[in-house]
This record gives C-alpha cells, sequence and structure tokens, in this order.
C-alpha cells in the first residue's frame, strides 16, 4: 500500500550561541518514517528527543533543515502558500492544552464550524452547522453544549471540541502531540477510547505523540522510540514493550511503574539525558547505556532492521543480514 | 487564619478511624475527621480520617479536585488566610493544629518535611544550593560553619549529585529537573524527617529520572525508617512505594487497604473504576473502561455519596445518604452503601494477573 505519509532523512537544527561560538542544536536529526491511511504510529521518548519538533515538521508549521516529507504524494513545505493550506486541510494538529486551541470568546460550535469557512467549503450556513453538530455527536457531545464557551466546559469536553473541529475538513491525518496528558486517568480513558472508535467510523492516521507508554501501547499499530533526535527503535507495541531490543527501549519499559509488575528489577539509567547540544559522540546514549561498548564511543549505530522485522539502532543488537549469516 | 472546628468527634462511636495497619502502636501522624472549606465555605475535604505508624508508607491517590494534596497543606497550615480547616491533626499524640505558627514552623521541615511537584519553584532561584541546605540545618539542627558544610556534603552525596563541593556553590537554574528534585530531597532530610510528605515528586520528571527518584526515596526509607505520605495520581508510583493505599474522592475517603489487596480485590466502585479506566504495558491489550462523567466541582457536589452521578451501582440510597468508611474486609475500609454487590462481582472486566 502507498503509504499516506512518508518521512525521509528529516531533520531540524537551531543555532544557539554559547559563549563567543556558534553550536547547533541538533532537535530532529535523520528521522524516517512511513505511516499507511487508517494507521496509527506512536512517537514516545522523554522531554526534548524531538518528538514534538518531528510533528511540527511534519504538518510543515517548521521549515526542516534537511530531509524530505511527503503527504498523500504530494511534498509538504513549510511555505505558506496555497498549496500548503490546501494540504493542511487534510492534515490536522491536536495538542495538549485544549483551553489554549479555542477561542475563550467565541461559542464552541462557532469554532467548529469556523474551519469549513476558512477553506471555503460546503456552501450555506445550515449545512455547515448541520455537519458540525453530526460531529458534535461523533465526539460524544451533548447538542446543548454547542452554544456554551470553552470555560463552561470541562477538560474532557474541550479535547472533544479540538477533535471535533479537527474532523471538520475530514483530514487523512491527525498528528496528536499529548492529547490526554492533561486529563484525568477517568477523562483520559473516554478519549482514548474516543480516537479509537473516531479513527475506526473516518479512518484517518494518527501521527501519536507521548511520552506515556501505556497511553501508546494502548493505542498504536506501531511505535517509534526517540532519543536526542532520532529513532533508536521502531517496531509493533508488543515487540517493542514486552521484548525490547535497544538498551534504551529496555530501560524506559522497566522504568514504568506498573501494578503488575514487582520493584527491583527495574534499570536505573545513570544521570540526565545529555544536552541536545553537546551531544555524546557515537552513539548519543553511550554515557548511560549499561551496555555500552568501546564501539559505541566512535561510531554512532545507524537504525537497521533486526531479526524479528523490527528497527534498532543499537551495535549490539543482531541485524536482520547476520542473523541470517550465522544460521547459514 | 487557622479555626480550629468547635466539633470533635466522639472517638467511642466512630468505627475504628485510625485505620493503620501499625496496629496496637499509636500512630506518628493522625488525621481525625479533617476538613477543609475555601473561599468563604466551599468544602474541598470533608471528614478524613487517616493515620499512619511509624516507618510507614502510605499512597493517596485520586484524580485532580478530590483534595489528595490539599488535605496535607492544610494540615501544615500552608494555604494561607481564606482557608479554614476542622478536626485535628495529631502528630506523636499531639493536636498541632492548636500550635502557634512559631512552633508549628519547627515542626514543618523538622519532624514532618515536604517535597512537591515542580522543585524548581520550590528553591529559591537567588541563593546557592549549599545556602538553602545550611539554612535548614541552622534552623533545625542548630548546626553552623564547617559542621553544617560537612552535613550539607553528605546531605547531597546521600541523595546521589556527585561533585557536591562545586554543586553546593551552584543556584537552582544550574540544575536539570530531577537534580534539583534530589535537592529538594536532600533540604527535606536536612531536617531528619520522621515523615515526608511527597505531593507528586516524579510528576514533572521524565520517565527515567522517575524511576531514579523513586528509587532513591527507596532507599533512604529503609536507611532511616522515615514515614512517606506519598500524593499521586498515578496509581503505579504508589503501588511501588507505599505499603498502604488510601483512594480518595470528592473530598472524602472512599477506600484504603493494604497496597497488594486495594490492587487485587478493590471494592469501591470508584477506585475499581480507576483501575479499569488505567491502560497497562503487561497482559494482552483490552479496550479500556472509562468512567462515566466527570470529577464534580467542590462548590456542586452531589448530595449522599459523591460518586453516585458516575457509579453504575447507584441505587435510590446512595443519591441521599453519604456512605461511611466501613469495613470491608480485614484491613480494607470502603465507603460505599453497595459493598455487598462488589464482594460478588470480579474486581477487573478482565481479570487483572495475579499480583505477585
Amino acid at each position: 500500500m502507498t503509504p499516506l505519509l512518508r518521512v525521509t532523512d528529516l531533520a531540524r537544527q537551531y543555532p544557539v550561541a554559547t559563549g563567543a561560538r556558534q553550536r547547533m542544536l541538533h532537535a530532529v536529526d535523520g528521522v524516517g518514517f512511513t505511516l499507511a491511511p487508517g494507521r496509527t504510529l506512536g512517537l514516545v521518548g522523554e522531554s526534548g528527543c524531538g518528538k514534538s519538533t518531528t510533528a511540527k515538521l511534519v504538518l510543515g508549521l517548521l521549515p526542516a533543515t534537511r530531509g524530505r516529507i511527503e503527504f498523500a504524494g504530494e511534498e509538504v513545505s513549510a511555505t505558506r502558500d496555497r498549496r500548503w493550506r490546501a494540504l493542511r486541510r487534510r492534515m490536522q494538529l491536536v495538542h495538549q492544552d485544549p483551553l489554549a486551541a479555542l477561542d475563550r470568546r467565541l461559542p464552541v460550535g462557532e469554532q467548529i464550524v469556523e474551519p469549513l469557512v476558512v477553506h471555503g467549503l460546503e456552501n450555506g450556513s445550515e449545512a455547515r452547522r448541520q455537519k458540525a453538530l453530526s460531529l458534535f455527536e461523533a465526539v460524544g457531545l451533548r447538542p446543548d453544549l454547542f452554544s456554551r464557551y470553552p470555560h463552561e466546559l470541562s477538560g474532557g469536553q474541550r479535547q472533544r471540541v479540538v477533535l471535533a473541529r479537527a474532523l471538520m475538513l475530514d483530514p487523512g491525518l491527525l498528528v496528536c502531540d499529548e492529547p490526554i496528558s492533561a486529563l484525568d486517568v477517568s477523562v483520559a480513558a473516554q478519549v482514548i477510547n474516543l480516537l479509537q472508535d473516531l479513527q475506526a467510523r473516518f479512518g484517518m492516521a494518527y501521527l501519536f505523540i507521548s511520552h506515556d507508554l501505556k497511553v501508546v501501547r494502548q493505542i498504536a499499530d506501531e511505535v517509534a522510540v526517540m532519543y536526542l533526535g532520532k529513532i533508536f527503535e521502531q517496531g509493533p507495541p508488543e515487540a517493542l514493550f514486552h521484548a525490547p531490543a535497544h538498551p534504551y527501549t529496555e530501560a524506559l519499559v522497566s522504568a514504568v511503574p506498573t501494578l503488575q509488575r514487582g520493584t527491583g528489577q527495574r534499570i536505573i539509567l545513570r544521570g540526565d539525558p545529555p544536552n541536545p547540544v553537546d551531544r555524546p559522540a557515537g552513539c548519543a546514549f553511550h554515557p548511560r547505556c549499561p551496555r555500552v561498548v568501546a564501539r559505541c564511543r566512535e561510531e554512532a549505530p545507524a537504525l537497521r532492521p533486526t531479526s524479528d522485522g523490527r528497527l534498532a539502532a543499537c551495535h549490539l543488537v543482531p541485524t536482520a543480514g547476520n542473523a541470517i549469516a550465522a544460521a547459514a | 487564619m487557622h479555626l480550629s472546628s468547635a466539633k470533635v468527634p466522639d472517638r467511642s462511636v466512630r468505627p475504628d478511624p485510625t485505620f493503620s495497619t501499625a496496629g496496637s502502636q499509636r500512630a506518628l501522624l493522625n488525621l481525625s475527621d479533617f476538613s477543609v472549606s475555601v473561599r468563604g465555605d466551599v468544602p474541598v475535604v470533608r471528614g478524613v480520617d487517616l493515620s499512619i505508624g511509624r516507618g510507614e508508607a502510605l499512597g493517596v491517590v485520586g484524580e485532580s479536585g478530590c483534595g489528595k494534596s490539599i488535605t496535607w497543606l492544610a494540615a501544615l497550615r500552608l494555604l494561607g488566610p481564606g482557608v479554614t480547616t476542622g478536626g485535628q491533626v495529631l502528630l506523636d499524640g499531639d493536636d498541632i493544629t492548636r500550635l502557634s505558627e512559631r512552633e508549628l514552623a519547627r515542626i514543618r521541615g523538622g519532624r514532618i518535611a515536604l517535597i512537591f511537584q515542580d522543585p524548581s519553584s520550590a528553591l529559591n532561584p537567588v541563593q546557592r544550593i549549599g545556602t538553602q541546605l545550611r539554612e535548614v540545618l541552622r534552623l533545625h539542627r542548630g548546626l553552623r560553619g564547617a559542621a553544617a558544610d560537612a552535613e550539607a556534603l553528605r546531605l547531597v552525596d546521600r541523595v546521589g549529585i556527585a561533585d557536591g563541593p562545586r554543586r553546593l556553590r551552584q543556584y537552582p537554574h544550574e540544575f536539570s529537573g530531577g537534580m534539583n528534585q534530589r535537592v529538594m530531597i536532600a533540604l527535606a532530610l536536612a531536617g531528619e524527617p520522621e515523615v515526608l510528605i511527597a505531593d507528586e515528586p516524579t510528576t514533572a520528571l521524565d520517565a527515567t529520572i522517575q524511576a531514579q527518584i523513586l528509587d532513591l526515596i527507596r532507599d533512604i526509607r529503609r536507611e532511616s525508617g522515615m514515614g512517606l505520605v506519598l500524593i499521586s495520581h498515578d496509581i503505579g508510583a504508589v503501588a511501588d512505594l507505599c505499603d498502604r493505599v488510601a483512594v480518595m474522592y470528592g473530598g472524602r475517603i472512599v477506600e484504603a487497604a493494604e497496597t497488594q489487596d486495594l490492587l487485587s480485590r478493590p471494592r469501591h466502585p470508584y477506585t475499581r473504576g480507576l483501575l479499569a479506566a488505567l491502560p497497562s504495558l503487561d497482559g494482552p491489550r483490552r479496550r479500556l473502561t472509562p468512567i462515566a462523567g466527570t470529577v464534580p466541582a467542590p462548590d456542586r457536589m452531589p448530595p449522599g455519596c459523591a460518586f453516585a452521578p458516575r457509579c453504575p451501582l447507584t441505587v435510590e440510597d446512595c443519591r441521599t445518604q453519604v456512605p461511611a468508611l466501613a469495613l470491608a474486609a480485614q484491613d480494607h475500609r470502603a465507603a460505599c452503601l453497595r459493598l455487598t454487590e462488589t464482594a460478588i462481582v470480579p474486581a477487573l472486566p478482565a481479570p487483572a494477573p495475579a499480583f505477585a
């Protein structure tokens, strides 16, 4: 199947002045993935790993320093022309704070209608209103809330409004950047289920960004783990979370406190993630890696297929070719 | 402003309010019919009975607005004017709500230490870490000069901050979030507390750093026997560290039990709802079972059981009667009129793997 979204060698750098000399912060450094229509790719990682920058690059909200983004066969650029607007109609963003995403002075119903007006779609205000109301219902909001203002709704209801508005333009891709992080447990579960139901009904793909592995496992068909601007491991959630190949994924998974797992087997990484301006030579993870070998300090491992089909960027993980060679 | 309520509960008729696994031993810290109201007369904590034994770790969980943080902040009179409290806060049997501001200040940071979610806003940004540590050591332990310096160095080393002599001369902005939380823990330890109240101590931190901090708190407890009250929305973090868990909803404790007991055999419909709503990393991937509706605002608390409008087991009585925290099983209490129902129904829609 042709992918809906194809990202190749994507990079974004920021110049940073440290003292007299100028250096580069590599926020995203050579990221590549594809996303098929109607599927969900989860991007996970700790703060500063570049997952949100990747989202902005994909939507053409930020110009890339290097690399290529194709959406439905068309190249996405950050030049805000007519072509960009036409593409952006089919790629929508949902982020963490719905109150910030909504206009506090407009009733939520009007805000849901607005995208149709902006893009000049659907003739007649009644037709627009009908479409808005049907989506209002699809996201599980009572019609009487249509004329309310954002501050009159709860956090979960606001996030539903944002979702309804994003769906007004029948997008092929929804980029969700920590969409449930600000919600309480009981409400977060409602929104997770809603996201799954909406995908089943309308068929859009999700690029789902979160620091919460449990939420990503719940919703994603495929997961990419990022660290300092690079993808370290990518594959199906069950493979990644139950049998991580990369030592960083392993540490990240073991750091999640779960109800079932006992304590004591946890891998505790030393130190903080390094400053992205001062990236360690070789593998960026080597100063914290419990399994570091000499080669890791000199040579950055490439993201390669492993014997079970996932991708991993680690010298210690056998690649597909090597495994076959070993078996022969 | 602190106003002690005139309403002192008759302890003889209350069903064992000092629920504790510490058994007959007197509780170190005991909240008794403790209540908090804000902005005139909006009750946010509505009669909480909790106790923690010496060296015990108690987890307090609940969603935002349930009163889990405000209970402890109000107990230590940290909320400023406009807040009224009722009931007792007993530290080793003495009611600290009756203490003067000066006397209470000796206890805060001394016998009872606190750490918060956002360490960088709890630290003084214009003072060096060493200065802040020495201040606590002087106020609470009377250490000065070389003795204070040596103790400060020992403390930062204890919380895992390398290169102490240099780090003590630095300011909070020169530390990462995880490192600042270590500094906060060092400040808390400086007063040699008998109990540490940790309010969402790892919520603002990344996963791998959160693991480091939880591990550090566990180590310190093992070594010093310090008690712990861990306030968190993350049941996983609480399960990891605590002997006992209290679940709060609408300003009340709705269930309290030993951790494993609470997780494997929850009795209150709210606790069950919370556990069923949580995604998991282990076991088969199942559709989440959310709790319908949202948490009610404190000024719009329903009469009767606060959870009744969202509860799948509600009957007419639930809407009018406030259920008392009653014995549901051995060392297990729940405030629900329908406890006989929850004894039969399996704990979770898909039974969780046995808690080993």
